[in-house]
């Protein structure tokens, strides 16, 4: 392997060829914000806010989208470039709905996260806040396109699996969103609920509605479990408060696999034992609650084991 | 203390002796402020005006050094009065003739010239006390920092055993201590003449079982030198080398020009401490040693309470544990000394200290202790004497008044008496750097009376040089009423106004306290004004 | 002590005389929202957030003034009590800044717990915003009274705690406001800074100047520790992030409760100091040059060594430190008299 030599703030680091500058940031502890890169997907150089500043370029470019080159000088938190990321953050906060007393994002929200280190009140732009209806009709996505941040990151990961294309881009300017074919409610869509973006958003835009008023993100632990209900070893987070499971949740598909929401319900059947509900499943347009058997394609075993444990 | 903090919130009587509790102590003086909302009397003895002044139901304005005198006088009248505690002074203590007898002369209105308090202020103060169902004493340096420091304590404590105002709860003789280990210290033989827990050195039972159990042949008899004695020693030569750790006796001490001369004829100066201090500035050698943020251990407070310091963070750079850098040193000089933990220390100190025999990390993860606690289920000791002295009955030791070692006179016409100020502590090495603390209380400042700054010409802000016999220093005046005539005041927290430089060593011939309340000064206007301290 | 028996949601509990019905469901677990109550303080039943339902009582009373009687029946948690309960929230939040993505008070922010477990968002009344400035004068403390909720704590924390009585309520109506006297600044009044106020404001009126931008209450680590500074022992937490002690707070201490003095809540920025000693020096040719620990323990070791050797142990003085752990001074006592030899060990204790 090829290694090339750069500074970065000062600091002389050695890193392969091919590497991106965002990359050799993070193998050497360097923090850059990033709201639309994720290391799993094609980097995409939407939002802007992972900019640095490079000897002989005259723009500050993105560091996700950026390869590194021998020699190369850069410098990630001077002043020029922690205004321009302020200023993006401001933009994006303008016309951001301030809910985050309440939602159920915060504490695991990257927007606020960056808002609160680059002192962003939102109070310098006040821009027009969009009014877009919640879309709150399928039992297990709550998705509030008010607090889109429109990185694509939840497009992208869609695409990634091979037939399924739920959402694109849709409008321009203001107007645009993400949206479903022919922008219906997600019960309208092809969306089989396997929660990949809701995992990847990195704001409160898409949220698993099992978990809305189950306890704020600083008051829930989380373990990583590997699903079971078939071999491909998908990855979900159990979620417990105070020492009690309260639901589980998607949290990154194994390689090449879609994460299912089989594999999810039937995980939080599994390990949230105060779990009463039935689960949903989209029969014609219309969600109908069945049996664990049944949800499950296990016949009737599931009740026959509960039957026996009470 | 005999007491606990909590208890005193719980006294009837107050007498608070020589301490600016409220700012030297701030949460001790909440329970202060507690006790008088609860509707007990408080009695406050300082020359200075403080805000426990402004509390007190009786502010006795004394002159400074004259303690003993007023002590003597309220037992005067306690017993002229026939209002001691018969019952605990026939069942708990001896030598009450001798006390009655030395005290007769100090009637209060003899006292009234020598103390400048009413005679009837002082008969109305001894009353509260003596007839009060549960009394308090509290003192702290404004006691013992006089060349009689310690005759100051057996005075008080005469009064409270006069009384039967110790050995219950409420009622006791509560020291505050100054610094945060300062009780640790003491109690981990950090001391000339006793290993932990107070076990005399000239003991050979003692010298045997501490030889056992570190290993060695045999142990020092003879008692070492003290403080004030070692900084002699090294003046005079007869001391080759020093090793300080965590200390910086050149701001701290009195008379410090004699502190640099006599460190500086060391052979070799060890200084072991997390900041580069102005001592360790002239060290042959500097160690660099965590904070207390970095470390594990334990604290003993003022009410013999042993709580933990937990480790927060890494230490700084290679900065190491001051355990660690003691083991490295013994090792190197021959003595293997490999500890994995402070907490393996403690399990040592349990086995050679009978008053922490019963305290382990174990139980200190449950709450705090308060020693003795001799066994792993004694529970702790809330309050001192209860029931027996420990030396059985309680001795009365009378003791006479003398008047300062150095008193004003013409050429140096002002008493100087120093202290500690709220926002900062000690030398300052740590409260000068916090962001905050010197940003709130920037500079020093000298306080004095409106009277003597008019005769000497000087208005509020201006610079004084002040002068001992020993050295002098510039500081800005505060003109203030919380001084009386005669007496000026300052700090010893700003390496800027090194007030060190003018106090009399002069020290108690038995604590070896030095006279840091009293010493006799004057001042001078300066024209120039003084760079005041940059804020960042 | 006599005791009562009482119902609180249909489950029968027995608590002391004199327990209010807010300390009777804490003693058994049972979550009451309050805002204006802390049990070191006072009682001022000022918020009303802590009603409940209590059978023959007309009213919804406050729980946290209520007495316990014999045989009370009392319903925390029922809809006429959770409606109520949020009506109030409503209206604190209808007029509250919407600053909670930066606030350094979310994550410990009462006001913002309860609107989240009520489902309060602030849509429903739509109240007019304050825009009052903001004090931050004074090193030590920010007050946003713009998020200020009227609760009382701080007046009666400084009052009752710390025995100054600096704040009080000025205004009336929808103008109240809270702050020292005259609406002074806090560096005008007669506050000592002790941080009482601070610690108990149960949202974002009263903050840390120097946890500013520090990092979010959820991103610390509390670690109780025993204060550095003078004899009296307070217990605090340090909070840490990324290795870093960032801010103190109040934690319940043996001897000091949640009380503070301004140096041991505000005295911490030493600890990281760039002037912290990092590695050992050595005096060469005068000056203090920087050196590895083995040469200094070994230069250490080799001068004391020979001085014990050629001048005998007595000259060899130590000065231990009341700063210093327990541990720390034993060893220094057991190196000063197992390894010198001497017993010239004192600290400066008398100081
Ligand atoms: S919904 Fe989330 S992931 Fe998708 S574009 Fe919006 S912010 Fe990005
Ligand atoms: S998505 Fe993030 S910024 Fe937006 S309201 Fe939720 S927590 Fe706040
Ligand atoms: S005080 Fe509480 S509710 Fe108000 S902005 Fe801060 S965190 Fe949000
Ligand atoms: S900091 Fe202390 S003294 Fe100052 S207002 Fe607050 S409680 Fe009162
Ligand atoms: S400042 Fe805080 S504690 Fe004081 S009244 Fe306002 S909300 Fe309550
Ligand atoms: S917080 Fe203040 S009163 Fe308490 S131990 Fe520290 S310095 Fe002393
Ligand atoms: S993370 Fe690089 S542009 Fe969004
Ligand atoms: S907590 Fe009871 S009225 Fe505020």
């Amino acid at each position: 392997m090829e290694l090339l030599t750069l500074t970065i703030d000062g600091r002389e680091v050695c890193v392969p060829k091919g590497t991106t500058v965002l990359e050799a940031c993070r193998m050497n502890n360097i923090p850059i914000p990033t709201l639309c890169h994720a290391p799993e997907l094609t980097a995409a150089g939407a939002c802007r806010l992972c900019i640095v500043q490079i000897e002989g370029m005259r723009n500050l470019p993105p560091s996700c989208v950026t390869q590194v080159t021998p020699g190369m000088k850069v410098e990630t938190q001077n002043p020029k470039v922690l205004n321009a990321r302020k200023t993006i953050l401001e933009l994006l906060v303008a016309n951001h709905p301030l809910d985050c007393m309440t939602c159920q994002k915060l504490g695991n929200c990257s927007l606020a996260e960056y808002a609160y280190e680059y002192g962003v009140t939102g109070k310098k732009y006040q821009g027009e806040k969009r009014h877009l209806p919640i879309d709150d009709a399928n039992p297990y996505i709550l998705r509030d396109l008010n607090k889109c941040i429109l990185c694509g990151k939840c497009i992208a990961t869609c695409e990634a699996v091979t037939e399924r294309n739920v959402i694109g881009f849709a409008y321009r300017g203001f107007s645009a969103k993400v949206s479903t074919f022919m922008d219906t409610d997600l019960k309208d869509s092809s969306c089989v609920y396997c929660n990949r973006c809701v995992a990847i958003c990195p704001v409160g835009a898409l949220m698993d509605k099992n978990m809305i008023g189950k306890g704020r993100a600083w008051e829930l632990s989380t373990e990583e479990v590997t699903c079971t209900f078939c071999d491909s070893g998908c990855k979900f987070d159990i979620n417990s408060k105070n020492g009690k499971v309260v639901g589980v949740t998607a949290k990154s598909a194994a390689n090449g696999r879609p994460l299912c929401l089989k594999g999810r319900i039937g995980s939080d059947f599994r390990y949230n034992s105060d779990r009463t509900e039935l689960p949903f499943i989209n029969q014609e347009g219309e969600f109908v609650q069945v049996t664990w058997g049944e949800f499950l394609g296990l016949g009737d075993i599931v009740e026959k084991i509960n039957s026996l444990t009470k | 203390m005999t007491n606990t903090i909590q208890e005193v919130a719980g006294a009837d009587f107050i007498l608070a002796i020589g301490t600016n509790t409220t700012e030297a102590h701030p949460i001790i003086g909440l329970q202060v402020k507690k006790a008088v909302r609860n509707g007990a009397t408080l009695a406050v003895v300082d020359p200075r005006k403080t805000e426990m002044a402004d509390l007190a139901h009786h502010y006795l304005r004394i002159k400074s050094g004259s303690d003993i005198a007023l002590l003597n006088a309220m037992a005067n009248v306690i017993i002229a009065e026939e209002i001691w505690n018969k019952e605990f002074v026939a069942t708990r203590t001896e030598e009450f003739e001798a006390l009655k007898e030395m005290v007769a002369k100090y009637t209060p209105e003899h006292v009234e010239s020598i103390t400048g308090i009413p005679a009837d202020t002082i008969k109305t103060v001894a009353r509260g006390y003596a007839l009060a169902p549960n009394a308090t004493i509290l003192y702290t340096m404004g006691i013992t920092q006089h060349i009689c420091g310690t005759h100051n304590v057996m005075a008080i404590a005469n009064l409270s055993m006069l009384c039967g105002q110790i050995g219950k709860e409420f009622s006791g003789v509560n020291p505050l201590r100054g610094q945060n280990n300062v009780q640790g210290a003491c109690d981990m033989g950090a001391l000339p003449n006793v290993f932990t827990g107070y076990q005399p050195v000239t003991v050979e039972e003692n010298r045997t079982k501490f030889a056992t159990e570190w290993g060695v042949q045999d142990l020092p008899a003879k008692p070492g030198l003290t403080l004030g004695e070692l900084f002699d020693a090294a003046g005079t030569g007869q001391l080759k080398c020093m090793y300080v750790m965590g200390e910086n006796p050149i701001l701290s001490d009195p008379d410090a020009l004699h502190v640099i001369h006599a460190l500086e004829k060391l052979d070799f100066l060890v200084v072991q401490d997390i900041f580069l201090t102005e001592t360790a500035e002239i060290a042959d050698v500097v160690l660099p040693a965590v904070s207390f943020a970095e470390k594990n251990g334990t604290f003993s407070n003022t009410e013999r309470r042993v709580q933990r310091v937990r480790k927060a963070v890494e230490p700084e750079g290679d900065a190491k544990d001051d355990w660690e850098i003691i083991g490295l040193v013994a090792t190197a000089m021959g003595y293997p000394m490999h500890y994995q933990s402070a907490e393996e220390i403690m399990e040592e100190i349990a086995r050679v200290t009978p008053s922490y025999a019963g305290i382990s990390y174990a139980r200190l993860e449950q709450g705090s202790l308060q020693w003795p606690c001799p066994t792993a289920e004694h529970p702790g000791t809330q309050y001192l004497h209860s029931g027996k002295f420990s030396r059985g009955l309680g001795k009365f030791h009378p003791v006479e008044y003398v008047s300062p070692d150095e008193m004003p006179n013409d050429e140096y016409p002002l008493v100087l008496s120093t202290g500690r100020r709220l926002y900062h502590y000690h030398t300052g090495t740590m409260t000068q750097r916090t962001g905050a603390l010197e940003v709130a209380y920037p500079q020093e400042y000298l306080e004095i009376n409106c009277l003597d700054a008019e005769n000497s010409g000087v208005c509020d802000g201006e610079i004084v040089k002040v002068t001992s016999r020993r050295g002098s220093v510039e500081v800005a005046v505060r003109v203030s009423d919380r001084v009386t005539p005669g007496l000026v005041f300052t700090s010893f927290h700003y390496p800027e106004v090194a007030i060190n430089q003018l106090t009399n060593p002069a020290r108690d011939p038995i604590s070896k306290i030095p006279e840091f309340k009293v010493c006799a000064v004057k001042i001078t206007k300066v024209m120039v004004s003084l760079n005041t301290k940059k804020v960042s | 002590m006599e005791w009562f028996t009482l119902t609180i949601d249909g489950r029968e509990v027995c608590v002391p005389k004199g327990t209010t019905v807010l300390e009777a469901c804490r003693m058994n677990d049972i979550p009451i929202p309050t805002l204006c109550h802390d049990p070191e303080l006072t009682s001022a039943g000022a918020c009303r957030l802590c009603i409940v339902q209590i059978e023959g009582m007309r009213n919804l009373p406050p729980s946290c003034v209520t007495q316990v009687t014999q045989g009370m029946v009392v319903q925390t948690q029922n809809p006429k009590v959770r409606e109520a309960r949020k009506t109030i929230l409503e209206l604190l939040v209808a007029n509250h800044p919407l600053d909670c993505m930066t606030c350094q008070k979310m994550g410990d922010c009462s006001l913002a717990q309860y609107a989240y477990d009520y489902g309060v968002t602030g849509e429903r009344y739509q109240g007019e915003a304050r825009d009052l400035p903001i004090d931050s004068a004074n090193p030590f403390i920010i007050k946003d009274p713009n998020k200020c909720i009227a609760c009382g704590k701080c007046i009666r924390a400084c009052d009752e705690i710390q025995g100054r009585s600096v704040l009080d309520f000025s205004f009336r109506g929808f103008d109240v406001q809270v702050g020292p006297a005259f609406n002074l600044p806090y560096n005008e009044s007669d506050c000592v800074f002790c941080g009482s106020c601070v610690s108990v404001c149960p949202v974002g009126a009263l903050t840390e100047k120097k946890m500013q931008g520090k990092g979010r209450r959820w991103e610390m680590e509390k670690v109780t520790t025993t204060c550095p500074y003078c004899g009296t022992g307070c217990s605090l937490d340090l909070n840490v992030k990324n290795g870093k002690v960032v801010g103190i707070t109040s934690t319940d201490g043996d001897v000091n409760g949640s009380a503070l003095c301004v140096k041991g809540r505000f005295g911490y920025g030493f600890i990281h100091h760039p002037d912290r000693l990092k590695t050992p020096l050595i005096r060469k040719d005068g000056k203090l040059v920087e050196a590895s620990w083995t040469e200094a323990i070994n230069l250490v070791a080799e001068k004391l060594s020979a001085v014990k050797e050629n001048f005998g142990s007595d000259a060899i003085g130590v000065l231990s430190s009341a700063r210093c752990t327990n541990e720390e001074n034993y060893l220094m006592n057991k190196l000063t008299r197992a390894v010198f030899g001497t017993n010239n060990i004192d600290h400066c204790a008398r100081l």
